[in-house]
């Protein structure tokens, strides 16, 4: 088998001071949707720093496209690579279409700003946003939900074949989750994308991802596909819960259930 | 059945020789040019028309500039003096000698001021940013006094110890707020700090000096283009032509970088790199400006703010508040000489003016923060 587009090897990752993981070693599968969970401060949003170049590693190296991530120039690599990060600012009074152009910007150059490719990949990802119809709309001016799809948007915008989003459910409702990470599921059958994703709710993990890292620690706990890896034993170790795992009725996916306390009586 | 073709225009080939403008549809107002080869530009409709209505109103302050004074001179005469055809040789000294270097100098340091400062608020993210948050007005101030009150000082000399005190000011100031790169907060904080220092210890400096260099001192510390010729405006020019293509070619990238850092670097901008490059820029055209004109207050805070509001524009519009800053040094300038009863420098005037814009601009955040 030949070397994933982007893996990372012995990575010692911290802030300052701070160890956060120690030769941590890992590989995304190329077409896979990857999702990393595990408990708060585990190390997971700071693993996909690393791998989106964000955080440099104080040892060991991230590989992309068979090459040092660093050597790289920031714009190239932006070209291959795209990241969701956690939270943007959106600049006061931009229009849902003037965000999701500035996607375009690793491909653009000081007297090449605006190209017919450019045109075509802001209207392909806003219609796969579901966000066309928004397009004139202020950022400032939309829901939680329609604000976390342009954010969407302008990374698709970027067109690369990797993306790695930090968290991209975090403050929307069940409705907007879901709807983001249909979305996601779907960018990754239809279009083939590879797709990393750090989320915080394992039967949302379990449903849509075709790899799951399992993280504890700083240290990757078990990786491989939902329904070979996840059982009552992992989520112990790795949450530490007690919890009973079901087939998911919709999928056939595992689905986490947490035991309870004690036995709660309902009255009528 | 087939599909109705519409037949390729008979110049499509040509068409992508010419220049050509059409809309973007990304924003109501944007537009792109293109022309030879892969050459494209996006503007912004509304920004080109409201940059084109300051430079008409700088045309008119310029021409107003030069007309008016004790000696008034009639606008045909002041256009034709310019073009070395002076009705007489006193008309060529008032305007060509000391009208012309002045409302250039003003206009220079104003545009100065007013690009300064929208590159201060682009990377404070803070609407209160301009050179005075990172202490930069007060280390020129404190190296400018010095120089008067030590050294007695001639005009160059003045300009020499401002331009020292506010870049190491500014160096010191980044260099205590660094910390795995540069956050705007940070930055704004310990400017504020430094810049506190620094004015006491400038008022310290005058508590101890001699009356007479203490007012000298004072008539510098309020900014001013008295007497301002030839050589200011060459210098100023010089350097503003200098630090222009660096914040032509910076500007793209800044303006991702108002989305917060790891969305620009994500998007393939050198954030920390870029940040250095254009705190420098903005640095050396505050530091032109104080130095030519003293530490005049308010441009760099109130003109970005007017320009966006006047252009619609998201971010920073460097250009437009460059534009803005000329034309309200130029305006308060035409007031300090010749509305009010007795002379003013210039300082005293932006003071009035943008002490009011700030209440406001203070007024209108705090309502919006705590509806």
């Amino acid at each position: 088998m030949s070397e994933p587009r982007l893996h990372g090897n012995d990575l010692t990752l911290a802030y300052d001071e701070r160890v956060i993981s120690r030769e941590l070693s890992v590989s995304i599968p190329d077409g896979s949707f990857t999702v990393i969970v595990g408990p708060n401060a585990c190390g997971k949003s700071t693993l996909l720093r690393a791998l989106a170049r964000m955080l440099k590693p104080s040892a060991g190296a991230v590989h992309l496209d068979g090459q040092l991530i660093t050597q790289y120039s920031t714009k190239e690599a932006a070209r291959r690579l795209g990241l969701l990060p956690q939270s943007s600012i959106a600049p006061e009074g931009i229009t849902v279409a003037d965000l999701v152009s500035r996607g375009r910007y690793p491909h653009q150059r000081l007297f090449r700003q605006w190209s017919a490719a450019d045109t075509e990949a802001v209207a392909d990802a806003m219609a796969n946003t579901g966000i066309t119809d928004l397009r004139h709309r202020r950022v400032d001016e939309l829901s939680g939900g329609q604000r976390q799809r342009v954010w969407l948007a302008m990374v698709l915008a970027q067109q690369t074949p990797i993306l790695l989003l930090d968290e991209p459910t975090t403050f929307l409702d069940i409705a907007h989750q879901i709807e983001v990470l249909d979305l996601c599921h779907d960018l990754h059958v239809s279009h083939g994308r590879t797709l990393v994703a750090v989320l915080h709710d394992l039967n949302h993990a379990c449903r849509y991802a075709t790899h799951l890292i399992a993280m504890r620690d700083g240290e990757i706990v078990a990786e491989g596909a939902p329904s070979a890896i996840v059982d009552e034993t992992l989520v112990r170790d790795v949450f530490g819960l007690a919890c009973r795992i079901i087939d998911d009725p919709e999928t056939g996916t595992p689905l986490v259930i947490p035991a309870a306390k004690q036995r709660v009586v309902t009255t009528a | 059945m087939t599909a109705p073709t519409t037949p390729a225009p008979a110049d499509a080939g040509r068409a992508t020789r010419r220049i050509t403008v059409a809309p973007t549809d990304l924003s109501p107002t944007g537009y792109v040019l293109r022309g030879p080869g892969e050459l494209s530009v996006r503007f912004d409709r509304r920004v080109v028309l409201m940059c084109g209505l300051l430079v008409a109103l700088l045309i008119a302050v310029f021409l107003t500039s030069l007309a008016v004074g004790d000696f008034t001179i009639s606008p045909g005469d002041v256009v034709r003096t310019l073009f070395g055809n002076p009705p007489d040789p006193l008309a060529d000294f008032i305007v060509n000698g000391r009208r012309l270097p002045r409302v250039l100098v003003a206009f220079l340091v104003g545009g100065a001021l007013g690009a300064s400062g929208a590159v201060f608020q682009s990377l404070s993210r803070n609407p209160l940013g301009s050179p005075d948050v990172i202490g930069f007005t007060s280390g020129a101030s404190a190296g400018a006094v010095f120089v008067i009150l030590v050294t007695g000082g001639s005009m160059l000399q003045v300009a020499g110890g401002a331009v020292i005190g506010g870049l190491a000011t500014a160096i010191a100031v980044y260099l205590l707020a660094y910390k795995r790169g540069v956050q705007g907060f940070r930055l704004i904080l310990v400017g504020i700090a430094a810049g506190a220092m620094l004015t006491s210890a400038v008022h310290y400096m005058l508590m101890r000096a001699e009356l007479i260099q203490a007012a000298s001192a004072q008539i510098w510390l309020t900014g001013s283009l008295n007497t301002r010729a030839w050589d200011h405006v060459i210098a100023v020019g010089v350097g503003v032509a200098l630090v222009t293509p660096m914040l032509a070619v910076l500007s793209r990238p800044m303006r991702l970088i108002e989305m917060g850092d790891e969305a620009a670097t994500g998007l393939g901008v050198n954030a920390e790199r870029t940040r250095l490059g254009m705190l420098l820029a903005a640095t050396v055209l505050a530091a032109i400006a104080v130095a030519a004109a003293g530490p005049i207050a308010f441009i760099a805070l109130s003109a970005p703010h007017l320009a966006r509001r006047l252009t619609g524009a998201s971010g920073a519009a460097t250009g437009a508040a460059a534009l803005m800053g000329a034309a309200l040094l130029g305006v308060s300038d035409l007031v300090a000489q010749w509305v009010l009863p007795t002379p003013l420098p210039v300082g005293v005037v932006t003071v009035c003016i943008g002490g009011v814009y700030l209440v406001w601009l203070l007024a209108r955040e705090g309502r919006r923060n705590h509806v």
